[in-house]
């Protein structure tokens, strides 16, 4: 179930382990495999080590044992990364903000700015290119973080619980969205969340995790096929694999309390 | 966009008691301070000819204001001086503060062997240093700049590197992740963040080199070099010419207004399109 079919992995985590200041044990044991083209769900409770994984990911943070290995050829430009805040600029425009990975490649604007025009058109924001973020709402500031991340058409996009803080009918909104940027992108992502909902909805790989210390406890596979629309929210098949997830999650917890 | 504007069709009780209150406010911004002004005015003036005050107690406004115009030839050179020596003054501290708040947070070693001694700089009086630069700096204009220098950059000091340092940790991580360099880190992400909290040190700033040099100008222009506004306010009262005292005192706070609404006409240009502090709400 792990490998979808002929997709190859880019990115192989063995047994990494993270503790922080010497007693904390944020991940143990963490044995994963990610494949190009994967859209790949990190879930569990707060805790479990989550946002640690993707700050791994991102080389941000380094483990303390184990190994991350990636495969192919990585260039600056391969990654991108959506915060649970939007993190915008807020002295620059939409479109400057979008500019951001170009502009710390020393690419100029008028030179990025197909891909920029290209990647607000894909997150529907064209006609707010010159407006500042504090003139946008919540959902619309979070399309430009998702416009950023991908300006620059990466292969791997990793999402921290980007829509938490939203309200339910932007959230379904953005979660449709997504993933239609992913398939005309066809990069590969790795999404955080604590909702089973979400993880089903959008993911075709589901990781449950569980805390104290952070470690995985189950994999699931979805493997209705994309493209998923707003039908499918209400199908039994969601249903039934939100039941699967659910239990696992409860195990999850189960385990951890 | 006002109230009225956005609510055209019907315009309910609330909205158009709030409109009118807002029609009010505008114009009471400007004419209850004017007012006011007009009204001190001319109860100094009754104060002063009803009760035969001498002038060299308190002069009335019309011999103040005809001090200034007689005067001007003494006047205008000696603002010329405090406003040399304030700007001046400004600059360096603008200049000095910025650089070393920058050095500050590039090099925590810096900031840890450094820091100390800019407070000790800042809580020092000025008064109390201002006669030991007499003696060790001929100038008396470089003695007294140095003195409003000294109460001018601290603040610009302390506020910048606040605002260096409060950049979004997740834009610090973003910078990270796209590989960025030192100077972009500090070009496009630290400045930025730091430039409301610099304005508001520029502001604070802005009257301080003014009372420094004000200071300054006393402590050091007893010595009789004639060194500006407070020299002449100072050579006056020796005198009992009070109306060139007040004409003096009145051309110091011209130019500490002059100053403060400059920084703050600065300041609101360079945040009106994104800072809070500089927005009214559409509300």
């Amino acid at each position: 179930m792990t490998a979808r079919h002929g997709r190859k992995p880019i990115l192989t985590m063995y047994r990494i382990e993270k503790t922080f200041g010497g007693e904390t044990v944020a991940l143990k044991d963490l044995n994963l495999t990610v494949n190009g083209g994967d859209f790949l769900s990190l879930l569990g409770p707060s805790g479990c080590g989550k946002s640690t994984a993707l700050r791994l990911i991102a080389g941000l943070i380094h483990p303390t044992s184990g190994r991350l290995e990636w495969s192919g050829e990585r260039g600056v430009g391969d990654l991108g990364i959506v915060f649970q805040e939007p993190t915008l600029m807020p002295w620059l425009t939409v479109s400057q903000n979008v500019w951001l990975p170009y502009r710390l490649r020393g690419t100029s604007f008028a030179e990025a700015r197909h891909d920029i025009e290209s990647a607000l058109e894909l997150v529907g924001l064209s006609e707010f290119s010159d407006a500042h973020p504090r003139e946008l709402s919540g959902g619309m500031k979070m399309r430009v973080s998702i416009a950023r991340a991908m300006v620059t058409r990466p292969r791997l996009i990793l999402l921290d619980e980007p829509f938490a803080a939203l309200d339910e009918i932007t959230r379904f909104k953005l979660n449709n969205d997504l993933l239609e940027m992913k398939a005309a992108l066809g990069c590969t992502v790795i999404f955080v969340t604590h909702s089973v909902f979400e993880s089903v909805f959008l993911s075709d790989r589901v990781i449950v995790m569980a805390a104290r210390p952070g470690r995985v406890i189950s994999e699931l596979g979805i493997d209705t096929p994309y493209p998923r629309h707003a039908d499918f929210r209400t199908s039994n098949e969601y249903a039934s694999h939100t039941r699967d997830v659910s239990n696992a999650l409860g195990e999850a917890m189960g385990v951890a309390a | 966009m006002s109230p009225s504007e956005d609510a055209v069709p019907t315009l309910d009780k609330e909205e158009e008691i709030r409109a009118r209150r807002d029609r009010i406010n505008r114009v009471a911004k400007w004419t209850l301070p004017s007012l006011v002004m007009v009204l001190s005015l001319l109860a100094w003036h009754l104060y002063v000819t009803l009760n035969d005050v001498p002038h060299y107690v308190l002069p009335g406004p019309v011999p103040v204001g005809n001090s200034i115009i007689e005067d001007w030839a003494l006047l205008w050179p000696a603002m010329l001086t405090t406003s040399r020596l304030t700007i001046l003054a400004l600059f360096l501290a603008v200049t000095g503060g910025v650089a070393l708040a920058v050095a500050f947070t590039q090099s925590r070693w810096a900031e840890m062997s450094f820091f100390p001694y800019a407070v000790i700089l800042q809580v020092t009086p000025v008064v109390a240093i201002a006669p030991l630069l007499q003696i060790y700096v001929d100038s008396a204009f470089v003695a007294a700049l140095l003195c409003a220098w000294i109460v001018a950059f601290f603040p610009i000091l302390s506020n910048t590197t606040t605002g260096l340092k409060s950049a979004d940790h997740n834009l610090h991580d973003l910078f990270t992740i796209y590989g960025a360099t030192r100077w972009q880190r500090l070009r496009y992400l630290a400045a930025p963040s730091a430039l409301p909290y610099f304005l508001g040190g520029l502001r604070i700033a802005g009257g301080l080199a003014l009372i420094g040099a004000v200071v300054a100008e006393f402590v050091i222009g007893r010595a009789g070099t004639g060194l500006g506004l407070a020299s002449t306010l100072l050579e006056a009262s020796y005198r009992f010419n009070f109306g060139r005292l007040y004409a003096a005192l009145i051309l110091i706070s011209i130019l500490g207004i002059g100053i403060f609404a400059i920084t703050s006409l600065i300041s609101h240009l360079m945040l009106r399109k994104w800072h809070e502090s500089a927005l009214t709400r559409e509300m």
